[in-house]
């Protein structure tokens, strides 16, 4: 290629680049003005007394909401959520998708049904939910026929369970294709490979299958504890605004400060979440790549 | 001989585990369709029987004295006597159900299509070419989306005071057309276009207008139907952002709404909720290929 042909190419470049930077445009000035740019405001707001006096005060307001015994008990309960949800919701499926990739009779439709719960909205099913786990609902009038006293699901330390369930049955589906697709993609012969050397298939998915999916492990983990983060609204569709303490999530907690419009303790609130988030997704990242590179 | 009988065994245990397989996912998919088929039939049920199976649980249902309520709760599937009764109630007498239906359309179908429209430019310019900025952009969206909402309603509310949107439907409108969910799963399909085709419509003398136009937007046909699904069915079950930008609750959505209808009277609910899943569900049986597709583009944030 000649010279000035090669100036005239990058030239041609550069003036595409830019034309084409105008269809990033719309979506990065919504989302710098929605998202990005009060997300800095935000920022601010955490660190100064009201939006009046604007003074600043360090760190006063993330002492003070430590310091707030609503908000202990909500980051406690999420996180107790999690800890049990977020488990199951990735083991779960990922076990469903092993099973259902050997051939199973019907597996399409097992497979349709379980997806399908990730299409009805939460508000449609917690009527029968309600209508379970009441006091005087049906699987304690089912315990009692056992000689198994009642359980007052939504006003004790049994509540998790409830949540757990609506949780899983709402998520396995999702995370179940994601696994399924991240299965098929790995190549037959390795595994055959594998399993003529004599391997058995606890060995082969240990051995190769598991590092072959880890991002895809890595990604339905931080997509769970994202979903479990929004537990609040399967919560409050079910016991409103005021549940039973166990029960009172983050959400909770920033709705109901929303409503004292304490825009302090609520940026401070959203700076720490948003700090919780970015330490956790970093962590899987790191875990990520560390178990990518062992199987290359 | 021997041979024969070993390989006749490993068969019968290979089969035994199957039906196993079977049997497990036979119970485990009962489990899983029941609340959705157990909404639908109870929505069919007459009031009376709904206050004589749950009138311990909704004491609200068993007003009428005459009406006969079990000391137990029963959970039943099948109605006594199947009555269109409860959709009648809610589409002709009640009209505020329908205008609670009418809000969550008016939310969702604009952010729909709106975000897909702001994403399919921005996927385009975001899969055409590389470059630092152009990654520090597309890095901010992933982690954007990978927010929770105690973390992106704050700024939300309070951009919405200041443009003087809040308690108005652009104020969950507007964010949801620039929420960033969308752009990243076609900028993920798009990067996958080869770039020997835009090149050579480049060489035709094809401008990044009709690129864009007559290679990218055909060929994303499907992802784009299978992104707009799953964007519809995240904003029709919404609850969090109503609830922090919408104070007066005329405005609310059927999914907000529902929960309040539910602790009143049961037997409407029921009819309620069933209408409100079956769009989304109807969505799901005609397209369940497209969804699953789309998913599994979601998959994989480095890719």
């Amino acid at each position: 290629m000649s010279k000035p042909e090669k100036i005239r190419r990058d030239k041609r470049e550069r003036i595409d680049r830019a034309k084409t930077s105008l269809f990033i445009a719309p979506s990065f000035i919504g989302a710098a003005i929605f998202f990005i740019l009060p997300f800095f405001v935000v920022g601010y707001y955490a660190l100064i007394d009201n939006p009046i006096s604007r003074e600043f005060v360090g760190l006063q307001n993330f002492v003070n909401l430590f310091g707030n015994s609503a908000f202990r008990t909500a980051a406690r309960n999420t996180a107790a959520f999690s800890a049990v949800a977020v488990p199951l919701a990735v083991v779960l499926p990922l076990c469903f998708a092993l099973l259902l990739l050997r051939r199973v009779p019907c597996g399409s439709l097992f497979k349709t049904v379980l997806i399908s719960p990730l299409m009805v909205p939460t508000a449609s099913v917690v009527l029968i939910w309600q209508v379970l786990f009441h006091y005087n609902g049906t699987v304690n009038s089912f315990l009692e026929r056992f000689g198994i006293d009642k359980i007052d699901f939504f006003k004790s330390d049994y509540c998790l369970i409830i949540i757990v369930l609506l949780f899983l049955w709402k998520n396995i589906g999702y995370n179940m294709i994601l696994f399924m697709s991240a299965l098929a993609a790995i190549p037959v012969d390795i595994t055959e490979a594998c399993m003529l050397d004599g391997a058995g298939p606890v060995r082969v998915f240990f051995k190769i299958k598991l590092p072959y999916i880890s991002s895809t492990v890595c990604f339905v983990t931080i997509l769970s504890l994202i979903n479990s983060f929004k537990i609040f609204r399967e919560v409050y569709l079910m016991t409103g605004r005021y549940p039973y303490e166990r029960l009172y999530m983050l959400q909770h907690f920033m709705n109901n400060t929303f409503e004292s419009l304490d825009y302090q303790k609520l940026s401070a609130a959203a700076i720490v979440m948003c700090a919780v988030m970015i330490v956790l997704i970093g962590i899987l990242f790191f875990v990520d790549n560390r178990v990518g590179r062992d199987i290359e | 001989m021997k041979a024969k009988t070993l390989k006749k065994l490993v068969g019968a245990r290979k089969k035994a585990i199957t039906a196993l397989i079977f049997v497990f996912f036979a119970v485990v998919s009962l489990v899983f369709v029941m609340p959705t088929v157990l909404t639908f039939t109870n929505s069919l049920m007459s009031k009376g029987e709904i206050a004589a199976n749950y009138g311990q649980i909704f004491s609200s249902v068993s007003g009428d004295a005459k009406v006969f309520v079990a000391t137990e709760t029963n959970l039943k599937l099948i109605p006594d006597r199947v009555t269109f009764d409860q959709y009648f109630n809610v589409l002709i007498k009640n009209p505020q159900y329908l205008i609670k239906f009418w809000n969550s359309v008016i939310l969702t179908v604009p952010i729909v299509l709106g975000q897909i429209l702001v994403a399919l430019l921005a996927a385009y310019g975001f899969a055409r070419f590389d470059g630092k900025i152009r990654g520090i952009i597309f890095f901010t969206y992933v982690i954007l989306m990978l927010m929770p909402y105690q973390v992106t309603l704050v700024p939300n509310r309070l951009v919405s005071e200041m443009l003087n949107i809040y308690d108005t439907r652009w104020a969950i409108i507007l964010p949801g057309i620039f929420s960033p969910f969308a752009v990243f799963i076609l900028t993920k399909f798009m990067r996958r276009i080869p770039t020997a085709m835009i090149e050579a419509a480049k060489l035709d003398g094809a401008g990044e207008i009709q690129i864009f136009f007559r290679i990218c937007l055909p060929m994303s046909k499907s992802i784009i139907y299978s992104v707009a699904i799953l964007v519809f069915i995240d904003y029709w079950n919404m609850v969090e952002q109503p609830l922090v930008l919408l104070k007066t609750s005329d405005m609310h959505p059927l999914s907000v709404f529902l929960s309040e209808i539910n602790s009143g009277d049961a037997a409407l609910a029921f009819a309620v909720a069933s209408i409100y899943m079956i769009i989304p569900l109807l969505t799901f049986l005609y397209s369940e290929d497209y969804i699953v597709e789309g998913v599994a583009y979601a998959g994989g944030v480095k890719g």
